[in-house]
C-alpha cells in the first residue's frame, strides 16, 4: 500500500484533524511561516489570532479547562516561544492538557545561535509533561500522536514539539500509526483491589469522615462518582480551588473550599476529621497550611493517578494509584449506607456559627458583586478569573455546581491568566455565558488581547474589581509588614471604558451598589464582549485566613 | 542519609541525560557520580547514578524518574544484592627509584596494571569497588598525584534478577 506524500506543514495539519481539533491559538513568524500557509487554505480548523503568544497559551488552556479537550497553539521559534513559558508552566502546575507548536531555525542551523534561536526545549524541560524536537518529518506523524496521547492520559499535562522549519518543507508518506505505543510511559488505571476494599471498610467504620476533593476529580470526569459516594454515606465535601463545580455548593453536605481563604467550616471539619477522603489532590501548602498538623486526628485515604503525588508531602495510610472514576465506582459498590447524623450536626453547628460574611453597607462591596453575578447567571455560568483578591472572593461567594465552570490558576496563580483564557473558554463553549472576574491589576498583564475578543464578536463579560492595588498583595502588607504599601499601589490605572471603547468594545462604569445589576443586566442581554469597571472600596480584605505556617483550624477574620 | 545506586534504563536520544539529571538537581539532590552506556537492547541506554538522601527523598526522586516519558526502568540497586565495580586512571610522579619500586609493589597487591609510563610518572589502572579505588589512592597521594579520573559506579544485581526484567510500575 502506498500512501500521499505530504509536507511536514502538511502533516501537522492532518494530525490535528485526526485528534479532532477544531480551534488553535497563535501568532505567526518565520520559522513557523510554512505551518501558517497550510492554515491559511485549511477550513476546518479556526486559528485564533491573539496579541501576545502568552496569551495564545493561555486561551488553549482556558479552551482546555472549559471542554475537557486538549489545547492546541503555536508559535514562532526565539521570542515567540519564550512568550509561551509562563502559559505552558500554568498548565504544567494544574495538569492541563496542551500540545503547543513552536517554530524552530532549520536543522542545519540550530546549535549556531541563528536569528530567533532559542533551546526551548531545553527551556520547557520542567514545566512540561514532555517535549520534543523533530529532527526527521518521517517521525513528525507519530510525535504529533504521542504527544496528544501523552498530554490528555494519565495525570494531564501539556506538551511542547519543536518544529524545524526545514522539516515543516520535507516530504514524506503520511501514514497516522493505528495505536500510541509508548515503553515508558504506562498510567495505571484500575487501582488496586486490596487498598480499595481497605478504603471502602475505612469509610464504612469512620465517624467523622471528610471528603478533599481536587482538580483531579475534573480532569477524570468523577463528579458523578464523588457525588454518589458523597450522598450514599453523607459524608461532607471539601473542595480545592481547583476542586470547584465538582460537587454542588447549594447541597448541604458541602463544605466549600478548604484551606488559606476556605470558610471556617471546612478548616475546622478537617481539621476535626477521623477520615480524610483524599480525591484528586496534591496536599498543596496554601491548602493544608502547617503540614504537621494536616489531619492530624485522621487517616488519610489518597487516591491519584500520579505515584509521585502519594506520600510527597504528607504521608497517608491507604494510598490508591488509579484513575478516580474507576477506583470510586468500585469503592461506591462496597459502601453502606450511613447517616452520620452526629458529625453532620457539628458540621451544622459551625456553619450556623462561623458562616462567609462581609460587611454588605452601601458601599459596591466586591462580594457583593460575586453574589450578584451567581443571581444574574442562575449559577450556571462558566467563571473564570484572574489572580488576586478578586479570584478569592469568586471562589467564595459563587456557588459552583457544575465542573467545569469554574476556571482559575491554582497552581502558578498566574496573574494575566484570566481575560484570554475566558476568550479560550467561550471559543471551546459558545453556547455558555462566560464571564471573567479580573483585578485591575492583573487585567493589565494581559489587556491587549481585548482586540482578540472584539475582533472575533466574542459575547464575554469582563468584571474588573477595581481596588487601585495590587490589592492581594496590599492585604499580606497590612497584615504582615505594618501597612508599608510598597508598589502596590496603582497609581497609573487607565480608564478601562475607554480602553475599550478605543477598540470598538463596550465597556460600563459601575460606582455605586445600585448600579450593578443594571450594568450586568445590560452587559449580558447585550450579547457581545463588554467591559465592566467596578469601582470598589480600597482596603477590602479577604477573610477568613489561615496565615502562612498556621494550622488550618487557626484562622483571621472568624468569631 | 544513606547512599543510594540506581540504575535508570532510558531511550536513547538526544535530551535525556539533561532530563534525568535536571531532576536532580532542581529536587537538591547532588549526584555523587554517573555513568552511562549503551545496553544489551537496541536505542536503550542504562546510567547508574549514585546519590546521597533519606528515604523518603529518594522515593520521590524514583517516582519523579518513572513519570519522564524517555525513563523505561528505575531500580535502586543495594549492595546486598548486587556487584559493583569502578574504574579509575591514576597518574603518580615517580621521581625516585625508590618510589617506583614501592608504586609497583603496590600496584601488585591491588592486582592493578601500570598503562604508561616515563621517567618521571606512570598512570596506574584500577578496577575494584569504589572502596578499593579509594584505598589504592590513598596509599598513592604520598607520591603525589598528577591527576585522577573515575568513571563512576556501575553495577548489576547478582544472580538471574536483572532491571530490564522489572516493570516500570504496576501495570
Ligand atoms: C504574574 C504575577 N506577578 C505577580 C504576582 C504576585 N501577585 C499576586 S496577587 C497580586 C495582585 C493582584 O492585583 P489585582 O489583579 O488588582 O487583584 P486584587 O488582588 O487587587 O483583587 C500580585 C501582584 C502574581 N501572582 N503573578
Ligand atoms: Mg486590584
Amino acid at each position: 500500500m502506498s500512501y500521499m506524500k505530504l509536507t511536514g506543514a502538511q502533516i501537522v495539519v492532518e494530525c490535528l484533524k485526526k485528534e479532532g481539533v477544531k480551534v488553535i491559538f497563535g501568532i505567526p513568524g518565520g520559522a513557523i511561516m510554512p505551518l501558517y500557509d497550510i492554515l491559511y487554505s485549511e477550513t476546518s480548523i479556526k486559528h485564533i489570532l491573539t496579541k501576545h503568544e502568552q496569551g495564545a497559551a493561555h486561551a488553549a488552556d482556558g479552551y482546555a479547562r472549559a471542554t475537557g479537550n486538549v489545547g492546541v497553539c503555536i508559535a514562532t521559534s526565539g521570542p515567540g516561544a519564550t512568550n509561551l513559558v509562563t502559559g505552558l508552566a500554568n498548565a504544567y502546575l494544574d495538569s492541563i492538557p496542551l500540545v503547543v507548536f513552536t517554530g524552530q531555525v532549520s536543522t542545519n542551523l540550530i546549535g549556531t545561535d541563528a536569528f530567533q534561536e532559542v533551546d526551548i526545549n531545553g527551556i520547557t524541560l520542567p514545566i512540561t509533561k514532555n517535549n520534543y524536537v523533530v529532527r526527521e518529518v518521517r517521525d513528525l506523524a507519530r510525535i504529533i500522536q504521542e504527544a496528544f496521547y501523552i498530554a490528555r492520559t494519565g495525570r494531564p499535562g501539556p506538551v511542547l514539539i519543536d518544529l524545524p522549519k526545514d522539516i515543516q518543507l520535507a516530504q514524506t508518506e503520511f501514514k497516522y500509526p493505528e495505536k500510541v505505543s509508548l515503553n515508558g510511559y504506562k498510567p495505571t488505571f484500575s487501582g488496586h483491589i486490596q487498598q480499595i476494599k481497605i478504603a471502602a471498610q475505612e469509610i464504612n467504620k469512620a465517624k467523622k469522615p471528610v471528603i478533599y476533593a481536587g482538580g483531579g476529580v475534573i480532569s477524570s470526569n468523577a463528579s458523578s462518582e464523588l457525588r454518589d459516594l458523597a450522598f450514599q454515606a453523607n459524608i461532607p465535601v471539601t473542595t480545592t480551588l481547583m476542586g470547584l463545580g465538582t460537587f454542588p455548593e447549594t447541597h448541604s453536605l458541602s463544605l466549600g473550599m478548604l484551606g488559606m481563604h476556605g470558610t471556617a467550616y471546612a478548616n475546622y471539619a478537617i481539621s476535626a476529621a477521623d477520615l480524610i477522603i483524599a480525591l484528586g489532590v496534591r496536599f498543596d501548602d496554601r491548602v493544608t497550611g502547617k503540614l504537621s498538623k494536616f489531619g492530624s486526628q485522621a487517616k488519610i485515604i489518597h487516591i491519584d493517578i500520579d505515584p509521585a503525588e502519594i506520600g510527597k508531602n504528607v504521608l497517608v495510610d491507604i494510598p490508591i494509584v488509579g484513575d478516580l472514576k474507576k477506583v470510586l465506582k468500585k469503592i461506591n459498590e462496597m459502601i453502606e449506607k450511613k447517616e452520620n447524623t452526629e458529625w453532620l450536626e457539628i458540621i451544622k453547628d459551625w456553619k450556623r456559627k462561623y458562616p462567609l460574611k462581609y460587611e454588605n453597607n452601601q458601599e459596591l462591596k466586591p462580594q457583593y458583586i460575586i453574589e450578584e453575578v451567581y443571581k444574574i447567571s442562575e449559577g450556571k455560568a462558566v467563571i473564570v478569573t484572574d489572580v488576586g483578591q478578586h479570584q478569592m472572593w469568586a471562589a467564595q461567594y459563587y456557588q459552583y455546581t457544575i465542573p467545569r465552570t469554574f476556571i482559575s490558576s491554582g497552581g502558578l496563580g498566574t496573574m494575566g491568566y484570566g481575560f484570554p483564557a475566558a476568550i479560550g473558554a467561550k471559543l471551546g463553549c459558545p453556547e455558555k455565558r462566560v464571564i471573567c472576574i479580573s483585578g485591575d491589576g492583573s487585567f493589565q498583564m494581559n489587556q491587549q488581547e481585548i482586540a482578540t475578543a472584539v475582533n472575533n464578536n466574542l459575547a464575554i463579560t469582563v468584571i474588573i474589581m477595581n481596588n487601585g492595588y495590587l490589592g492581594m498583595v496590599r492585604q499580606w502588607q497590612e497584615l504582615f509588614f505594618n501597612k508599608r504599601y510598597s508598589s502596590t499601589t496603582l497609581t497609573g490605572n487607565p480608564d478601562f471604558v475607554k480602553l475599550i471603547e478605543a477598540y470598538g468594545g463596550t465597556g460600563i462604569r459601575v460606582n455605586k451598589k445600585q448600579e450593578l445589576s443594571p450594568a450586568l443586566e445590560k452587559a449580558l442581554s447585550l450579547n457581545k464582549f463588554v467591559l465592566i469597571d467596578c469601582i470598589i472600596p480600597g482596603e477590602e480584605n479577604v477573610f477568613p485566613m489561615v496565615s502562612p505556617g498556621s494550622p488550618l483550624d487557626q484562622m483571621i477574620g472568624v468569631d | 542519609m544513606m547512599r543510594h545506586t540506581i540504575a535508570v534504563l532510558v531511550k536513547d536520544h538526544p535530551g535525556v541525560l539533561a532530563r534525568v539529571a535536571g531532576l536532580f538537581t532542581r529536587r537538591g539532590f547532588n549526584i555523587e557520580s554517573l555513568a552511562v552506556g549503551h545496553t544489551e537492547e537496541n536505542n536503550i541506554s542504562r546510567m547508574t547514578i549514585v546519590v546521597e538522601g533519606d528515604e523518603r527523598a529518594l522515593e520521590q526522586i524514583t517516582k519523579q524518574l518513572n513519570k519522564l516519558i524517555d525513563v523505561i526502568r528505575v531500580r535502586d540497586i543495594f549492595p546486598s544484592n548486587s556487584v559493583e565495580r569502578e574504574l579509575a586512571l591514576i597518574k603518580v610522579n615517580t621521581n625516585s627509584l625508590a618510589n617506583r619500586s614501592e608504586i609497583i609493589q603496590m600496584v601488585d597487591i591491588f592486582r592493578a596494571k601500570i598503562i604508561d609510563v616515563n621517567s618521571q610518572m606512570m598512570t596506574i589502572e584500577t578496577t575494584g569497588t569504589e572502596d578499593k579505588v579509594n584505598a589504592l589512592i590513598e596509599l598513592l597521594k604520598p607520591f603525589g598525584l598528577k591527576e585522577v579520573v573515575r568513571t563512576g559506579k556501575i553495577a548489576l544485581f547478582r544472580g538471574s534478577k536483572s532491571v530490564s526484567t522489572f516493570k516500570k510500575q504496576e501495570e
